[in-house]
């Protein structure tokens, strides 16, 4: 079994009037079924109202399955005695920076969770030490959150998580509210820790060119999973994805309408050196 | 505007006293201001003058960056003053249409004068010398006792220190959200109070509910990163005592018994 597993998923969101009655019920997660393995980079895509950022709550048991079941390193969410657990093993980075940022040291901020797990003092230390290294944010350590740029408290973030030593970090988008240069920052930041500590990372997002970095992607729309792949297999459905109103990397998209204009380019191309090659094979 | 108020401003700097542990500061500044309401004569007066210039002298805090933080209290300081000056009753001295000062008054006045403006003083070399996050740590520790009947000492502190945390973006955002509502032609300016009072209604709408969906967001974060409240919660900066502390008591502690003293042989005289 992965490190995540979510069996028959899915949820509700109950939407009552000023009475308390129930005015009507959104499913905004219907019928998921996921497995995903320790040492995985999933990237989980789709519009705004897919359920992405509802699916990723459940992995770290801040929601609870109205019906099927998910399993966190073999826990089930809904046992409240796992609760801790899950959270440990199944960190969270939020969208917006200023609002996940506790400490008004950077040091303090990433110690705040190894403080919550009751972890020694000394060991604290190490770990915030470590963990502000993993990210590159270790020479700001003794600055203020407020001075740094979005992509940097967006890494302080991270590290908070790192220091908690999760078996997984789920990133709901991280880099929404970040401009280019965050964005690139935040992403190198995860896929380093992905490949270096082998951590697992759930990123969820709108940019197509942050989920190319990923083994998986999962695409969702109105709740359901409706494809999942490696990005080669996702980004050759060009078609398909327009219809879910996603885009595809610029590059993948190139390709795409040059081969609808005559030239015999293979699918699924999605970095611009692919394309070069391919280019390159046609005379 | 805001951020002129000194008191509760950190000043950045190397000195005994900020490296002195926030619970000795605390217990230093609660004795002083009890000291000031203790004394009764001129010469407690210079004493207390005199342990605050030390204080002020070891902290390496530029005289003047104390001195700016009391101009937010003058108004306060010279109600006060004129209050007890006219108002006492007494043997009159001057007599001005209905206004009388009394010899009473005067003394009243002007011991109160010294007393505020002590007051004040000793506080913000307090603030300034001790970040906010050691003061609630302080606070949090010195408080603990009170956890045994019930009081949630942990979670006031961690809800200041929060709140210390979000001053500065709260600010940010109600200079982000005038200037929206002034670029669709709302005025702050101009007006009367009651004009003034009720143009803010469009700045401080938009500003609460912003707060609380960041409070919603910064509720989730924390328990995303196991926040249980403060059981079983270990701590990265750890508050210890040192020997210098011990020394910082032994002088608060001599401090009050010589003010006590002086009031007491003087009474006698």
């Amino acid at each position: 079994m992965g490190i995540i597993k979510a069996g028959k998923l899915a949820f509700e969101y109950i939407r009552r009037d000023d009475e308390g009655n129930v005015e009507g019920i959104t499913r905004a997660i219907d019928d998921v079924d996921l497995d995903i393995q320790q040492g995985d980079f999933i990237a989980i895509l789709g519009h705004n109202g897919s359920g992405k950022s509802t699916l990723a709550k459940h992995m770290n048991a801040i929601l609870y399955p109205t019906e099927g079941t998910v399993w966190v390193d073999g826990k089930d969410t809904k046992e409240e005695k796992y609760l801790w657990d899950i959270r440990q093993n199944a960190g969270m980075v939020f969208q917006n920076p200023d609002n996940q940022i506790i400490g008004q040291v950077v040091e303090e901020d990433v110690g705040f969770g190894p403080e919550n797990m009751g972890i020694p003092t000394k060991e604290i230390w190490e770990r915030v030490e470590e963990s502000l290294k993993a990210v590159g944010m270790y020479e700001f350590r003794k600055h203020s959150p407020n001075k740094l740029s979005g992509g940097q408290k967006q890494r302080v973030s991270i590290a908070g998580v790192i220091a908690m030593h999760p078996k997984c970090i789920i990133l709901d988008e991280p880099t929404a509210m970040l401009d280019p240069n965050g964005r690139k920052e935040v992403i190198r930041a995860a896929r380093a820790l992905n490949q270096v500590e082998g951590v697992t990372v759930v990123l969820i997002t709108h940019y197509m060119e942050e989920a190319i970095y990923a083994n998986q992607i999962i695409v969702m729309d109105k709740g359901r999973i409706e494809m999942q792949g490696t990005p080669k297999e996702v980004f050759s459905r060009v078609e398909e994805l327009k219809r879910l109103r996603l885009d595809v990397p610029q590059v993948t998209l190139l390709a795409y309408e040059l081969k609808k204009a005559g030239l015999p380019l293979p699918d699924g191309i999605i970095t611009a050196q692919e394309l070069v090659d391919a280019l390159k094979k046609q005379k | 505007m805001l951020r002129d108020i000194t008191l509760g401003q950190y000043y950045q700097t190397d000195s005994v006293i900020h490296r002195l542990d926030p619970r000795v500061k605390l217990m230093t500044t609660i004795v002083f201001i009890i000291s000031l309401f203790m004394v009764k004569n001129f010469i407690g007066y210079i004493v207390a003058a005199l342990f605050l210039i030390g204080i002020i002298k070891l902290s390496h805090v530029p005289f003047q960056f104390i001195i700016k933080g009391m101009k937010s209290i003058l108004l306060l300081l010279i109600i006060t003053v004129g209050f007890n000056l006219f108002l006492t009753p007494g043997e009159a001295i001057v007599s001005v249409w209905k206004l009388t000062i009394t010899r009473e008054g005067v003394k009243i006045a002007a011991s109160m004068a010294v007393r505020l403006s002590f007051l004040i003083i000793g506080s913000s070399i307090m603030t300034l010398t001790t970040t906010p996050n050691n003061l609630t740590d302080g606070m949090e520790r010195l408080l603990n006792p009170l956890k045994r009947i019930k009081v949630p000492v942990h979670e006031v502190s961690m809800m200041m220190s929060i709140a210390l945390r979000f001053i500065p973006i709260l600010l940010e955002e109600t200079d982000k959200i005038m200037k929206a509502q002034i670029a669709r032609g709302a005025d702050f300016e101009s007006g009367n109070l009651i004009k003034k009072a009720k143009s803010l209604v469009p700045l401080l709408v938009p500003l609460f509910i912003s707060a609380f969906r960041r409070a919603n967001d910064l509720a989730m974060a924390m328990e995303a990163r196991c926040y249980r409240g403060g059981e079983n919660r270990t701590k990265m900066k750890p508050l210890k005592y040192y020997k210098r502390d011990f020394i910082a008591y032994g002088f608060t502690g001599f401090y009050l018994v010589f003010v006590i003293a002086i009031g007491r042989v003087f009474f006698i005289l």
